[in-house]
């Protein structure tokens, strides 16, 4: 990095590596012997270890969620944003934990972890996991870490979706759940995106049915197509007007088939890059994990009788230009926990991002972000 | 204290589920939690006050009355529901009257009263549209669409099957007034209202 680190940065982050030996047993009946978590802690966990905070990472997030790993890097983890001192998630108030979650790709256990029953990548053996698999990992990390209770579980979209498991599953270990950009069950229209993606990645020749890892390559055109499509969902129509427009990368249309447009040529990048640093099958189980989502499953399609197993409070945040997760969307978990009588607070953010919009600290969100967690820290006493 | 908060927290009884329309910076539900364990929403569309709430701990929806009504929240899904000083400045405040008493047994209103001496005065004075510190703004961009005398509310009431089960007139300060008292609707410059459904034959 060529600037000095910013005074509102947490700084210089070091991974840890937490090794679980006690088999967790998942949604889908399989168990997994051991597994690793990868984790960043930020601040300090005060004495009467009141003060935690656990952040969720999205679909394509993981442990780096604020700071840097070396004076080195150019860009700070995915929501420094909103994490570090004096920022949203204040990191001189509250012990701040990010991991990346069971079936990632950057350390914790996933598909391209090694398998202990064959010595070579999981790939496709790798269990599904479920939102609710997670949580309960993250509760294991919590008895870990010696957290019996979260000041609150913060996340934005699928993060959301695990700050709104937590509170049903462990309603009495944690105070408060932030649900950003976030929805109670995926709709018709978002399956169908995942599974476009899914096609994209296990269609491309180079997949093997998920074992590419033996045969020492990567579906990157697949998994380029699902990230370009999944991009496309994540910015609005008027975000990407404003962005590229019609522009070219050259003056005049040359009557061919190659990226002409900059919005061609943005997408094909930023595709390429990913298929690059991610894991194809993660990919494919995180999807997976988004579409089984759904808390009023088991309760007939109400999701107001799985509320009421809720204790905590709510904040319910959404962004006006999110067709990803509309506004509609936060407001039928709003409107279930009103009807389950849980305290909640809930505002829809005027901002032209699209669901990309909670990685963007518009002024409107910040305050309501740092008003909302400055509650909590007092609360807490921190 | 506010005489207004003191007069309705006489109303609200320990414990009760509350819902308060355009809660402005939930001081009402704020003051109602600690003195009467009152849980429940407000519905608020300023964002500044919205922020406010969210930082002292009310419950608050971000919901508009005019564009997006009261669809989401169930019949009788509150004991209270609440509308302070915001009657005026819905589009169908009607409609409102009938939404409150759909999702709550009691609602409590309070409201400008348009007939007060002073803005009568004014006008027949001037020739031009009143101003006082209830109603600080011009004619031309003022959020009170809908002013009314408490005369023209009872009406309201009268027509619709609505029983008044209070009535508190104070002055612009909430304060008690015995001359306000005696001409309510000539002397009083807000009423607080307990209304009711008329019982069912």
């Amino acid at each position: 990095m060529s600037d000095p680190i910013p005074v509102d940065s947490v700084g210089v982050v070091t991974p840890q590596t937490y090794h679980f030996e006690t088999p967790i047993v998942l949604a889908c009946e399989q168990a997994l012997e051991r597994y690793d978590l990868v984790v960043e802690t930020y601040g300090e966990l005060n004495a009467d270890r009141s003060n935690a905070v656990l952040i969720c990472h999205a679909l394509s997030g993981n442990h780096h969620a604020a700071g840097y790993h070396s004076v080195d890097d150019r860009k700070p983890g995915w929501w420094d944003t909103c994490i570090g001192p004096g920022k949203p998630v204040d990191t001189n108030r509250f012990f701040v934990v990010s991991l990346n979650n069971l079936g990632g790709c950057h350390g914790s256990t996933g598909p391209n972890s090694t398998n202990p029953a064959t010595g070579k990548p999981y790939g496709p053996d790798f269990p599904v996991i479920t939102v609710g698999d997670w949580v309960k990992s993250q509760a294991l990390l919590a008895d870990r870490l010696g957290i019996d209770c979260w000041a609150a579980v913060v996340g934005g979209s699928l993060g959301g979706m695990q700050a709104l498991q937590w509170s049903l599953d462990y309603p009495d270990r944690l105070k408060h759940a932030v649900a950003i950009a976030s929805s109670p069950r995926l709709t018709a229209q978002n399956i169908a995106f995942n599974e476009v993606a899914r096609q994209a990645i296990t269609s491309d020749r180079e997949f093997h049915d998920g074992r590419y890892y033996d045969f020492n390559t990567l579906p990157r055109r697949g998994l380029m197509l699902a990230r370009m499509v999944g991009h496309i969902t994540y910015l609005s129509d008027a975000s990407m007007g404003e962005k590229f427009g019609r522009e070219l990368r050259d003056q005049a249309y040359k009557f061919g088939y190659d990226a002409e447009f900059q919005v061609e040529s943005y997408l094909r990048y930023q595709g390429e890059r990913f298929s690059e640093v991610f894991d194809a099958n993660t990919y494919l189980l995180m999807t997976r994990a988004l579409d089984y989502f759904d808390p009023s499953y088991e309760f007939d399609g109400d999701l107001s009788k799985a509320m009421a197993k809720a204790s905590c409070e709510f904040l319910v945040l959404s962004f006006s230009t999110d067709w990803r997760f509309t506004p509609a969307r936060s407001e039928e978990m709003v409107n279930a926990m009103i009807a389950a009588r849980r305290k909640v607070s809930y505002a829809e953010i005027d901002a032209p991002w699209g669901h990309d919009a909670f990685l963007i600290p518009t002024p409107r969100y910040t305050d309501i972000f740092t008003a909302y967690m400055d509650r909590v820290a007092r609360e807490v006493g921190a | 204290m506010r005489a207004d908060l003191e007069i309705i927290q006489q109303w609200v009884k320990p414990g009760h589920h509350v819902l308060d329309l355009g809660c402005g910076d939930g001081t009402l539900l704020d003051f109602l939690k600690r003195e009467r364990n009152a849980s429940g929403f407000g519905l608020e569309i300023n964002p500044d006050h919205i922020t406010t709430c969210m930082n002292r701990g009310v419950s608050v929806i971000e919901q508009n009355l005019d564009t997006q009504g009261l669809d989401n929240f169930e019949d009788n899904s509150f004991d209270i529901v609440l509308m302070t000083q915001a009657l005026q400045a819905v589009r169908r405040p009607d409609k409102v009257l009938d939404e409150m008493l759909r999702l709550g047994d009691e609602g409590i209103v309070t409201f400008p009263n348009f007939a007060h001496w002073r803005l009568r005065w004014g006008l027949a004075l001037s020739g031009r549209m009143p101003e006082s510190e209830a109603l600080p703004y011009k004619w031309y961009n003022t959020p009170n669409i809908r002013l009314c005398t408490f005369k023209d509310f009872e009406a309201l009431c009268r027509q619709k099957g609505i029983r008044i089960k209070s009535r508190r007139v104070v002055d612009g300060q909430h304060q008690n007034n015995w001359l306000a008292r005696l001409w309510p609707n000539l002397l009083g410059e807000i009423a607080i209202y307990r209304i009711t459904r008329e019982k069912q034959q």
